[in-house]
C-alpha cells in the first residue's frame, strides 16, 4: 500500500482557498489537515508531525498593511523558526497566492531584505483570468518533470513580481524560476496583457527557494486538478491539469 | 480613550509609491469629467499613530509594518511645503467609519510591542497647476464643491485642502452607553405637528400609521420614548415590512386586487412542488433541488446607498444578502449581480445637482462587488449589468446569493422561552443608522447628507470569520442554537424584534459590544453596523457557543433573553428604555390601501423599418451597444473560481471570451450541479409591465436549460425595483407584472421562493423634476443541472455541424435593441410569452442529457443575429445562416422562449423527434471566420475579428 504523506494546510483569517490546496493535494496522495496559523501557535507540534505543507489563498487580515505581511508576522510569532526548520528537514513547501505573498515576506524564498516584492497589478485591477503557464528547466521540485505547460486561473491584485535587476537575474541563473506565464505553449507572454495578467518581470509567474523545496506562485493549480474544471471541458479539451505539480510534492513527501 | 476624537495624531506617516498609479489616469478623467485639468498628481497614502511609544517603537511599526522592500517611498513628520502651483488635498475617513487596515495596524503595533492605541489611514493628493476649463485656478468653493463631488465622499470621508484630522479608530470599548432616552410627547401633537415630527425624525410613516401610533400610546397613557418610535418606524418601513405588497390596492374602476404578495405564494402554492422546503419565510428561499442536497437563495437591493456611497453601497449590499444565505443556515456557494446604471458617456453637466456621474458609480459598485465577494472567497459567477438613461440618478444594484444548506438546519425550532439572545460578529457604532427608512424614501439632492452615517464600509473579513463560526455551530446534526437571524435594515431592533415575534425577549443594551462610547441607546438598537449575527442559544450552551466564536476570531456577547411573555423590553443598563408587546410591533401596522391606475399596454401597429444598404452595420452597432457588448473588463474583477466549483463560467469558448447564458457550479465531486440563470428587461416593462414579467421568466428559464439544467427542477426569485407605488399608475404597472410572474410561473412550473422589493426609486431634481426609473423586474433562476459533467456552452464546437433554431420567431419588436440602435419607437408589441415553451425546454433538456446538444444560446437582446455573432465569436468558427421570413424580424426580433442549438448532422433527427414545435435547421458551422446570415435578399455579412472588435468595444 502507498504511504499517503501528512500534510498541512495552514490558514489565516481571511483566507479562503484552503478548501481547494486541501482538495488537491487529498486528490495527489496526502493525508491533510487544514489548521489556522492561531492553532499552531498553540499546537506547534502539528507542523514536525506534517511532511508537506500549503500556505493557502486568500486575503489574509484582509490584505491590511499590505497582501501576505500580517499573515508572514503572524507565523513567525507562532511558530519562530519552525518553517524555515521544517524546509531544512528536506520537506516541501507550497504558497499559492497570498501564501506566495506570505512566503515573500516570510523570507523563505530569497533573503527576508531582497528587493523583491509581489506589488499590485499592472492594471490596478483585481484580476480573475485562465492563464497558460509554461514550466522551464529549474531546481523546483513540485514543477520537475512537468513537459507540458498547465492551465490555471489566477485571481488576485497584487501579484506583479518585482525586483531589482540583480536579483531576477540571481533567480533566472540559478534555476529558482518554477512558472512563467506564456501566451501559447511554449510562446511567451513577453510581458503582453493579458496573457501576463499581473505585469510580472521576466513573465514569472511562480519562483522556487534556492534548495528546491519551496514553491511561490501566483496562479491557482489547485483550481484545475480535474478535468471538470477545464475551462475548455465541452470542446473535449482534458490538457493542463495541475494535478501532476501536486502530485510531485506529494511524492517527495512520500520518500521523507 | 473615549467617543471618536479628532485629537492630533503623535505620528503621520506618508507613503508614496514611485511612478505612475492607474489610479491617477482615473482621477485624470474624473477632473476631466467635472471641467478641470491638472499637470500632474501626486498621491500618498496616510497613515496616522497615537499612543505611548518612543522614536525606536516607531521606527519598528515602520520597518515591520509599512516599508516596502522597493518602490515606495516612506516619510514621517509633517509635509514639506508646497511650491504654489500645487492645491493639496487631504482626505480621512469619519470618526466611527469602519477602517480594517487601521484596526489590524492598532492590533499588529500592539503585538510587536508597540503601545499605538489609535491609528487611522487617509490619502493625500497633491494637484499642480489644477485650473478650470476657462483656466482659472479654482476658488475655494469650486474646490470645497469639486471635494464633496469627487475627491471625497462627505459620506463617510473628511476632507482639508491642507492637513487633514484624522477620525480615529479607538481601541476595543465596550463600556456602558450614554443614558440619554428621550420621551417624545406625541400625545398632543395635532396632524400638522405628526408630520412635521415624522419629517425631523425621518420616520418614513404614512399619516394612517402616526395616527395609530399615536392612539396606542394614548392608550398606553404614555408617551413613546425615541427608541420606541424609531424601532416602530423602522419595523414598520417599507423596506421591512413591504406595506405595498401586503396593501389592499383597488384599480381605479374600483375592483380589488388580491395583495401582491399572497398572488406570488398562491402561484408557489398551485405549482406544490414538494422539493420546495421554504418559501417567502425566513431570510433566503429554500429547496431541495436534488434530493439531499438543499440550497438557501436570495437575491437583496441595494440601490439607495448605492447611489450615495457607490463603494460602500454595493459592498454592504453582498454582505448583507451573504448574511441573508448564512441564515437559512447555509454555506455561500455562489454569488449574483445585477447592475443597473445611467449611460457611462453621460455628459456631468447634465446631471441633477447631487446625483454622481454614471462612470464614477459604476466603478465604485463594481469596486465594491468585487471586493466583498472576493474577500469571502465567495465565487461571483453570475449577473448582469444594464445602462439605460433612466437609472442615472437612481442606479440599481441587485445582489444574489446561494448556499448550501448546513445539516443542522431542521433541528432549528427556536426561539424557545429562555433561550439567550446572543450577538455575534462585528461591534456596533454609529453607522448605518436609520438605513430601513432612508431606503423607503425618495431621494433629492440632500440625500447624501441626510443619508449621513446611513451607509456604511463592510468588513468582509470580519464576515468571513463570522461564517466559518456558524459552520461549525450548524453544520452538525444537532445544531448549537435553536435559531438565527442576520442583522440587516434595523440592525438590533429588526433582527431581535422579528425573533421575539410571539415569545418576547428582554435584553440589554449595555452588553452590546461598540466601537466607541457616546452612542445613545436608539442608535445601539437602530444601528446598521455590519457583519453582525442574532443567535438564540439553550442557557446550557452558550459557554460552548461562545468558546466556538472565540476559536475563530469572532466577538460574541449575550444580551439577554427570549422570555415566553410576548413582550419586547430592552433596557440600557438599568433602565427601560423599549417595552413594546410584539403583537402591536409586527401586527399593529394598519393596512395600507392604495389605488391602482391599470393602463393598457402600448401594443400599437408596427411601423415598417427601413433598414440600411448593409444590415451588417445594425448587427455591429448592436454588439456594441453597451446592454449587448461583453461584460469582460467587469466579470475578470470578481473571482469567479474560487472554491473550484465552477463549472460553467461567465464568460467560455476557445478563447475564455464568449458570453454564457447561464453558469453552473458543482463541487468537483458531486454528480449533480447547480445553474443560475437571470432575466431582467426594463425596457420591455416601459410599454406592457405584464409582458416584460412573461419575457424575464421566460428568459431566467431559459438560461439555465441552456447550461444543462432541468427544467422541472426550477426555483425563481424576484426582485421589483420600482418607482413610488403611491403614484396610481406606477402601482398599475407593478400589479401587471406581479400578474405575468404569477402566470409565467405556473406555466412553468417554476415556483416562486424568495423576493424583495425596492420601491420609491426616484430623484426629486432641485428644479422639481422627479427622475423615476424604468420599471424593472430582475428574475433570477436557481436550476438543478442532473449531471454535472453534461452541462454545455455557447460557443460553436466544430466545423460541419449544424445551428437549429427552436422556438417561434414573430413581429414582436417593441422594446427591442433594434429600436434602441435605430434611434426611434417603431412601434408594435412587447414579446408575448410563448405557452410551448415549457414543453420545448424539457425536450431539449432531454437532448442534452442524451448528449445531443453540443452548444446552446438563447436568443434575447437583439435578437438572433446577435445570438449567432456571439457563438461564433465564443468558438472562433464562422457561421453561414439561411433564413426565411421577413427581415428585421428574423434576424432581430426578441421573441421569447427560442434557443439556438449546435448539432451534428447526423443528430438532427433525434433532435427533432425529441423536441416539440418548430425546430429550424438555420446554419452550418465553418471554418471561415465569418459571419453570414441570408434573408432572401438580405445579406449580413461580417468576419468574426470585426464583430468581436465592436462586442469587445476596442
Amino acid at each position: 500500500m502507498t504511504v499517503r504523506p501528512p500534510a498541512l494546510v495552514i490558514t489565516a483569517p481571511g483566507t479562503n482557498r484552503d478548501g481547494e490546496a486541501a482538495f488537491a493535494l487529498e486528490q495527489a496522495g496526502a493525508v491533510v489537515e487544514v489548521v489556522s496559523v492561531a492553532a499552531l501557535a498553540e499546537q506547534p507540534w502539528r507542523l514536525q508531525q506534517a511532511r508537506l505543507v500549503a500556505l493557502a489563498g486568500g486575503f489574509s487580515y484582509g490584505d491590511a498593511l499590505g497582501s501576505g505581511r500580517l499573515f508572514a508576522l503572524e507565523a513567525g510569532a507562532a511558530l519562530g523558526d519552525g518553517l524555515r526548520q521544517f524546509v531544512a528537514a528536506g520537506r516541501p513547501v507550497i504558497g499559492i497566492c497570498n501564501g506566495f505573498q506570505m512566503l515573500i515576506r516570510a523570507g523563505l524564498l530569497v533573503e527576508p531584505t531582497a528587493p523583491l516584492m509581489l506589488d499590485h497589478n499592472q492594471s490596478g485591477r483585481f484580476e480573475c483570468r485562465w492563464v497558460q503557464l509554461d514550466v522551464p528547466a529549474s531546481k523546483c521540485v513540485w514543477t520537475h518533470n512537468l513537459d507540458e505547460p498547465l492551465l490555471a486561473p489566477v485571481a488576485h491584485g497584487e501579484g506583479c513580481l518585482r525586483g531589482d535587476t540583480a536579483i531576477i537575474d540571481s533567480l533566472e541563473r540559478t534555476g529558482q524560476v518554477a512558472l512563467r506565464y506564456a501566451a501559447a505553449p511554449g510562446v511567451a507572454a513577453k510581458g503582453e496583457y493579458p496573457a501576463n495578467p499581473n505585469g510580472s518581470h521576466h513573465d514569472i509567474a511562480g519562483i522556487c527557494d534556492a534548495s528546491g523545496l519551496v514553491l511561490g506562485l501566483m496562479p491557482h493549480p489547485e483550481d484545475h486538478v480535474m478535468t471538470r474544471q477545464h475551462p475548455q471541458r465541452t470542446r473535449g479539451a482534458t490538457d493542463g491539469n495541475c494535478l501532476r505539480l501536486f502530485r510531485n510534492g506529494v511524492d517527495h513527501a512520500r520518500d521523507l | 480613550m473615549s467617543a471618536p476624537t479628532d485629537a492630533p495624531p503623535d505620528h503621520i506617516v506618508r507613503i508614496e509609491r514611485r511612478g505612475p498609479s492607474p489610479d491617477d489616469a482615473l482621477l485624470g478623467m474624473d477632473l476631466a469629467d467635472l471641467g478641470y485639468s491638472t499637470s500632474g498628481v501626486r498621491r500618498s497614502e496616510l497613515v496616522f499613530l497615537g499612543g505611548r511609544f518612543d522614536q525606536e517603537g516607531l521606527d519598528r511599526v515602520l520597518q515591520t509594518l509599512l516599508r516596502e522592500p522597493l518602490g515606495v517611498d516612506l516619510t514621517v513628520g509633517p509635509p514639506p511645503a508646497m511650491g504654489d502651483h500645487v492645491t493639496v488635498v487631504e482626505v480621512a475617513r469619519r470618526a466611527g467609519v469602519t477602517d480594517p487596515a487601521a484596526t489590524e495596524l492598532v492590533r499588529a503595533a500592539q503585538r510587536l510591542g508597540v503601545a499605538v492605541d489609535r491609528a487611522a489611514s487617509g490619502t493625500r493628493l497633491e494637484l499642480s497647476d489644477l485650473r478650470d476649463n476657462r483656466g482659472q485656478r479654482p476658488s475655494e468653493s469650486a474646490m470645497a464643491d469639486l471635494c464633496s463631488r469627487l475627491l471625497a465622499n462627505p459620506v463617510v470621508e473628511q476632507w482639508a485642502l491642507d492637513e487633514v484630522k484624522p477620525g480615529f479608530v479607538v481601541g476595543d470599548d465596550t463600556a456602558a452607553a450614554g443614558h440619554e432616552v428621550e420621551v417624545i410627547e406625541l400625545r398632543t401633537l395635532d396632524p400638522d405637528a405628526l408630520e412635521l415630527l415624522n419629517r425631523q425624525r425621518s420616520l418614513a410613516l404614512d399619516t394612517e400609521e402616526l395616527r395609530v401610533i399615536q392612539q396606542w400610546f394614548t392608550g398606553e397613557q404614555r408617551d413613546p420614548t425615541d427608541v420606541e418610535l424609531e424601532t416602530l418606524a423602522q419595523t414598520w418601513s417599507e423596506h421591512c415590512s413591504h406595506k405595498t405588497f401586503r396593501a389592499h390596492i383597488n384599480t381605479g374602476d374600483g375592483l380589488a386586487v388580491e395583495p401582491l404578495l399572497r398572488q406570488l405564494q398562491a402561484a408557489t402554492t398551485t405549482i406544490a412542488a414538494p422539493w420546495v422546503v421554504s418559501a417567502f419565510v425566513g431570510n433566503a428561499g429554500i429547496v431541495e433541488l436534488s434530493p439531499g442536497n438543499s440550497v438557501a437563495v436570495k437575491v437583496e437591493t441595494h440601490n439607495h446607498p448605492s447611489a450615495v456611497e457607490p463603494f460602500g453601497g454595493a459592498n454592504t449590499g453582498v454582505g448583507g444578502v451573504i448574511r441573508d444565505v448564512l441564515a437559512a443556515p447555509a454555506q455561500p456557494i455562489a454569488l449574483v449581480d445585477v447592475l443597473c446604471f445611467g449611460p457611462l458617456d453621460t455628459d456631468p453637466v447634465t446631471l441633477p445637482h447631487g446625483v454622481l456621474s454614471p462612470r464614477r458609480v459604476a466603478e465604485g459598485v463594481v469596486a465594491g462587488v468585487a471586493d466583498y465577494g472576493n474577500k469571502m472567497g465567495v465565487p461571483t459567477v453570475a449577473g448582469a449589468v444594464l445602462f439605460d438613461p433612466g437609472f442615472t440618478a437612481n442606479p440599481l444594484v441587485f445582489c444574489g446569493c446561494v448556499g448550501r444548506v448546513h445539516e443542522g438546519a431542521g433541528a432549528l425550532t427556536g426561539p424557545h422561552r429562555g433561550d439567550r439572545v446572543v450577538v455575534i460578529g462585528g461591534a456596533t457604532g454609529r453607522d448605518g443608522i436609520r438605513g430601513a427608512t432612508f431606503s423607503s424614501m425618495t431621494m433629492d439632492a440632500t440625500s447624501g447628507s441626510v443619508a449621513g452615517a446611513s451607509v456604511q464600509i463592510g468588513d468582509p473579513i470580519v464576515e468571513k470569520l463570522v461564517t466559518d463560526a456558524l459552520a461549525e455551530l450548524f453544520n452538525r446534526p444537532a445544531p448549537l442554537c435553536t435559531a438565527l437571524t442576520d442583522c440587516g435594515a434595523g440592525g438590533l431592533a429588526s433582527a431581535i424584534g422579528e425573533m421575539a415575534d410571539g415569545v418576547g425577549a428582554d435584553i440589554d443594551l449595555a452588553h452590546a459590544p461598540r466601537k466607541y462610547r457616546g452612542l445613545h441607546p436608539w442608535e445601539v438598537w437602530l444601528s446598521e453596523a455590519q457583519e453582525r449575527m442574532v443567535l438564540s442559544v439553550d442557557p446550557g450552551r452558550v459557554d460552548e457557543v461562545l468558546a466556538i466564536c472565540e476559536r475563530h476570531g469572532v466577538s460574541a456577547a449575550d444580551l439577554g433573553s427570549f422570555t415566553g411573555d410576548s413582550r419586547l423590553v430592552v433596557r440600557n443598563g438599568g433602565d427601560v428604555v423599549l417595552d413594546l408587546p410584539t403583537a402591536f410591533l409586527h401586527h399593529g401596522r394598519p393596512p395600507r390601501h392604495m389605488t391602482a391606475e391599470m393602463v393598457a399596454p402600448d401594443r400599437s401597429l408596427r411601423s415598417a423599418r427601413v433598414l440600411p444598404t448593409d444590415v451588417g452595420d445594425v448587427l455591429m452597432q448592436l454588439m456594441a451597444h453597451p446592454n449587448i457588448a461583453s461584460k469582460a473588463s467587469t466579470i475578470h474583477r470578481y473571482d469567479y473560481e474560487v472554491l473550484g466549483s465552477t463549472v460553467v463560467r461567465p464568460l467560455t469558448g476557445a478563447e475564455h471570451d464568449g458570453p454564457s447564458d447561464g453558469t453552473v457550479v458543482a463541487r468537483p465531486l458531486d454528480h449533480h450541479g447547480l445553474a443560475i440563470g437571470i432575466g431582467v428587461n426594463p425596457w420591455f416593462g416601459v410599454h406592457d409591465p405584464r409582458r416584460m414579467a412573461h419575457s424575464v421568466v421566460d428568459e431566467a428559464i431559459r438560461n439555465v436549460v441552456a447550461a444543462g439544467a432541468d427544467p422541472d427542477r426550477v426555483a425563481l426569485l424576484d426582485n421589483f425595483s420600482w418607482g413610488d407605488p403611491r403614484r396610481a399608475s406606477t402601482l398599475g404597472a407593478l400589479v401587471a407584472a406581479v400578474q405575468g410572474c404569477c402566470e409565467a410561473s405556473v406555466a412553468h412550473g417554476a415556483p416562486f421562493v424568495s423576493g424583495k422589493d425596492s420601491l420609491n426609486n426616484e430623484y426629486l431634481g432641485a428644479d422639481g423634476t422627479r427622475h423615476a426609473i424604468p420599471p424593472t423586474l430582475v428574475i433570477t433562476a436557481v436550476a438543478n443541472v442532473p449531471d454535472a459533467d453534461l452541462s454545455i456552452t455557447t460557443d460553436c464546437k466544430r466545423a460541419g455541424n449544424i445551428l437549429l433554431l427552436v422556438g417561434d420567431t414573430r413581429n414582436e419588436l417593441r422594446g427591442s435593441h433594434l429600436d434602441m440602435v435605430m434611434g426611434s419607437d417603431g412601434g408594435g408589441e412587447v414579446p408575448a410569452a410563448d405557452p410551448l415553451a415549457p414543453q420545448r425546454y424539457r425536450g431539449i433538456h432531454a437532448a442534452i442529457c442524451a448528449g445531443l446538444v453540443r452548444a446552446a444560446h438563447d436568443c434575447s437582446e437583439g435578437g438572433l443575429a446577435v445570438t449567432l455573432a456571439e457563438m461564433a465569436i465564443g468558438g472562433r468558427l464562422g457561421i453561414e445562416a439561411e433564413i426565411s421570413g421577413d427581415p428585421v424580424v428574423s434576424l432581430f426580433a426578441e421573441s421569447n422562449g427560442r434557443l439556438v442549438l449546435e448539432v451534428t448532422p447526423h443528430d438532427v433527427d433525434a433532435i427533432r423527434a425529441l423536441i416539440p414545435g418548430p425546430v429550424q435547421q438555420i446554419a452550418v458551422i465553418v471554418e471561415r471566420q465569418y459571419v453570414r446570415i441570408a434573408v432572401g435578399p438580405v445579406v449580413v455579412e461580417r468576419s468574426i475579428e470585426q464583430l468581436r472588435d465592436a462586442w469587445q468595444g476596442r
